[in-house]
């Protein structure tokens, strides 16, 4: 019996180990099972595995239209505490080492997986048909990037993920939209409540482990654009910081939540600029041709010592571009006539027409839209530079970010012991595992970092799963009640849409699409989004408080017409969790981090003594409170060597 | 560059269950609108929140009879240039039009292997049950790069 809208069938299924997410971290966890799980059926421990996805796995995640480069690949040329050490650099000083560490020795099998499952991958003349596993020199990008031939990226890894999985242990097209937690064990999480964005159906699920890996998260700021462009952020417009709201939910320690990703990018389309400042060696100028890299160079020692490494932090980069714009010095641009012309002087013709495809092709592989705007603006890169931007802000922990949860690291890297619980990648909660974006106080793992992190926890939860072979999860909420609550937008659009003529306006309900604009405002106005130029401070942090609040309180009032929009609910109420959690973090370091990303107005300088140190929180599902707290921070490999 | 479906290529994918661009859109954007009643065109395919659209293309890289394309984003792009894909098995071929008129053609490779010929496992090792507490893939039996261990300064 299939259900009708407002009367969903529910559908309840008991697993061992439930996955979240299809993307990059999803598919390598479901890679590393298959074996696993063989073995571990030779020990007579038979494991049952189920991923759920929103969407297709095929193309869904942040790399669902491709990428031009794998951004973490170590190679034989660097030592794994050379990328903790650069990680650490660009955020600021305050990532968990083991972490980082833990990536970079494992990172680079999953690189070549991919060229063994059909990734083309470039190499350097006279390698070319040499994989990487056989020696093979790739084409490096920077020192940690190497370039490929991306559009299928996604499309293949999914493949591969899909083979092992088989069709009966993959469902697509749910939602998940919240954890329960155990009813014997609130440390424990015991299960899982989505929806079919296709039928009426609600699905529960029951698990011994479950692996959280639904990306970051993107819309909870103002997006530059106002009409159709609002769907061209930076960050992929579907991933709506699931993994936070509902680990946090579930009771999950979160870490560094303050932290937040503002890419410097070509204004509008947000294209890459990685190719043409790292590849072209292409330079960004004020309006006047000056290259503020130079003449604001002195900014950088006002950071010490993150502003003194060879290669600066992320952030401060932006902010060496910022004062250009705040004293009205733009537009800022990406000179890449110079670039180009530079690069012909010792080129052949034919060698320029193959660049100039290298150049498109960064654009096509993973970011269609900016070749869109500059065919509309007849921007010719040759002749035209192109306008750079900072974008609204985004939350993420895989890319040149690191908030999200606190995990379990290795044992064997010398690690404080309080940051190892038994399991690798599993969370303060038993049974709660996450990878790629899921991670926090890590960062730089990117697309291939994200699969190896997703393989780690694999074998974690196969680990956990035969050492609890007994227990018996048990849901702390009733059936009836979590389906209620799920369905609760829709019930609110059946009872009331009468009430008025126009089915939008209504005193009754209010659409997410509305529920959305005002968390973006909220966020924009005062939580240092691009309205006040990335400022915030104390008192303004305060009234976002309140406002959000009752923006929460609102929450329960969203009103879902059909599937589609139920979808758009649960998204953005997961947004607000994930807002929030970012407000309460800002508000908690009295300092400015990451200045170029935010700046709190009133604490604007980084406090080393005092703030070197980890922000942790937890959030309290019944009195929808959060509590923040500092955790000491420790150098486990030796960061003196980036400044010499 | 929202997507739009052309009146005159789009069949519905023939009336089946799924169609191709309902199925593959990350964002729940392309609706079947079966009967006619949103769109005035029955058994057409539309783009049900454009503003949502992030221009992954990958409805139009997907659609059988190529009858998807994207219109740059009205409040920020000049009106008159395209840029549409033709992807095939092994490779993808791009036409760009400027708004002045002029064209781009590029050709890029997208895969090595025939597409679903991944053989996930052929040639590995087997897991080791007893590794299974220790750093390391199945299939190296440990980590790829073990690192130099000087550089553990706590260890
Ligand atoms: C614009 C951009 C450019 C990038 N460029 C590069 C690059 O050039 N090179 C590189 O190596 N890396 C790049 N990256 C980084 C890389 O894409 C990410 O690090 C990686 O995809 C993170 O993997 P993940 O599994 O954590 O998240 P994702 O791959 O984003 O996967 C998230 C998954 O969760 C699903 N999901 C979300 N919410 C729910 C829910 N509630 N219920 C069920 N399923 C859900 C999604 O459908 C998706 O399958 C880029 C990232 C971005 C955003
Ligand atoms: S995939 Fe193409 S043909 Fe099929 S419904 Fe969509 S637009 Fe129409
Ligand atoms: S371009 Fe991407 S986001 Fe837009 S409708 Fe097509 S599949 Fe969906």
């Amino acid at each position: 019996m299939a259900g009708e809208f407002g009367n969903p069938e529910v559908i309840e299924e008991e697993v061992d180990i439930l996955i979240i997410g299809g993307g990059m971290a999803a598919c390598g966890a479901a890679y590393e099972l298959g074996p696993w799980l063989d073995a571990a059926k030779k020990q007579g421990v038979d494991i049952k595995v189920k991923l759920v996805d929103k969407a297709a796995m095929d193309r869904s995640g942040a790399v669902a239209q491709g990428l031009s480069a794998i951004n973490t690949y170590i190679g034989t040329e660097q030592d794994p505490a050379d990328y903790a050490r650069m990680v650490s650099n660009d955020l600021m000083g305050i990532t968990r080492d083991d972490l980082a560490y833990d990536l970079g020795r494992h990172v680079d099998d999953s690189v070549h997986l991919f060229e063994e499952w059909g990734l083309p991958i470039w190499k350097q003349p006279g390698d070319e048909g040499k994989s990487l596993s056989d020696g093979g020199k790739p084409v490096r990008s920077g020192k940690w990037q190497i370039m490929i031939n991306g559009e299928s990226y996604k499309w293949i890894v999914a493949e591969a993920a899909k083979k092992v999985l088989g069709t009966d242990r993959i469902q697509e097209r749910i939602f998940i939209v919240k954890l329960v937690n155990d009813k014997n064990d609130p440390g424990r999480v015991a299960g899982a409540v989505g929806f079919s964005v296709r039928e009426d159906e609600v699905h529960v699920y029951k698990f011994k482990a479950c692996l959280l890996v639904a990306g970051g998260c993107v819309n909870i700021f103002r997006p530059r654009s106002v009409g159709e462009g609002t769907g061209r952020a930076w960050y992929p417009v579907w991933n709506s910081g699931s993994t936070y709201a509902m680990a946090a939910e579930a009771g999950a320690e979160m870490t560094m939540m303050e932290n937040r990703f503002v890419p410097a990018r070509f204004k509008d389309g947000y294209g890459p600029v990685g190719a043409w400042f790292l590849l072209f060696k292409a330079k960004a100028t004020n309006a006047f041709g000056e290259v503020y890299m130079e003449t604001n160079k002195e900014m950088l020692n006002d950071y010490p010592p993150y502003g003194q490494a060879a290669v600066p932090a992320s952030c401060l980069r932006n902010h060496l571009m910022m004062k250009e714009m705040r004293e009205g010095r733009g537009p800022i641009y990406m000179d890449t006539p110079t670039a180009l012309a530079k690069l012909a002087e010792t080129m052949t013709p034919k060698e320029i027409k193959h660049l100039e495809a290298e150049a498109w092709e960064d654009f096509l592989d993973m970011c269609i839209g900016q070749a869109g705007v500059w065919a509309g603006e007849n921007i010719e890169p040759e002749k035209t530079p192109s306008e750079l931007m900072p974008t609204e802000p985004y939350l993420l922990g895989s890319h040149s970010g690191c908030c999200g949860i606190w995990v379990s690291g290795p044992t064997d890297v010398g690690a404080p012991d309080s940051w190892n619980w038994g399991y690798r990648s599993m969370t303060t909660i038993n049974g709660l595992f996450t990878a790629g974006d899921g991670v926090g106080a890590s960062g730089h793992k990117f697309s291939s970092g994200s699969h190896a992190e997703g393989r780690l926890c694999a074998k974690a939860m196969v680990q956990y799963v035969m050492d609890n072979k007994d227990l018996k999860p048990e849901l702390e909420d009733s059936v009836e009640d979590l389906v209620a609550e799920i369905y609760q937008p829709v019930k609110t659009y059946l009872e009331f849409k009468d009430y008025s003529t126009a089915i939008d306006i209504n005193p009754n309900y209010i659409t997410p699409k509305m529920l959305q604009f005002r968390l973006q405002k909220i966020m924009d106005e005062y939580c240092a989004g691009v309205a006040t130029m990335y400022q915030t401070n104390e008192h303004m942090l305060n009234v976002c408080e309140h406002k959000l609040g009752m923006l929460k309180e609102d929450a329960l009032k969203m009103r879902a017409k059909d599937l589609h929009e139920l979808l758009r609910a649960w998204e953005n109420y997961h947004r607000i969790l994930t807002a929030e959690a970012h407000m309460k973090h800002i508000q908690f370091r009295q300092e400015s981090r990451y200045p170029g990303f935010y700046y709190r107005m009133d604490k604007n300088f980084v406090d080393e003594e005092n703030w070197k140190c980890f922000v942790n929180s937890t959030y309290d599902r019944k009195s929808k409170e959060w509590s923040c707290k500092k955790v000491e921070h420790v150098d486990l490999v030796d960061k003196s060597k980036l400044f010499k | 560059m929202p997507t739009f479906v052309r009146t005159d290529k789009c069949d519905g994918c023939k009336g089946q269950d799924k169609t191709a661009c309902m199925y593959i859109c990350p964002h729940d954007l392309m609706k079947l609108d079966k009967d006619g009643s949103e769109t005035g065109h029955a058994m057409r395919a539309f783009n049900q929140e454009p503003e949502q659209c992030w221009e992954c293309y990958s409805c139009i890289k997907i659609c059988p009879q190529q009858a998807i394309e994207c219109r740059a984003y009205a409040d920020i792009v000049p009106m008159g240039g395209s840029v549409q894909p033709l992807r095939g098995t092994d490779s993808i071929m791009w036409t760009i039009k400027f708004r002045n008129g002029n064209m781009k053609r590029f050709k890029f490779p997208i895969r090595t292997t025939p597409e679903g010929s991944i053989d996930p496992y052929s040639g590995k090792a087997e897991a080791d049950i007893a590794k299974i507490g220790e750093a390391g893939f199945f299939n190296l039996g440990g980590v790829q790069k073990p690192g130099d261990p000087s550089e553990l300064i706590r260890k």
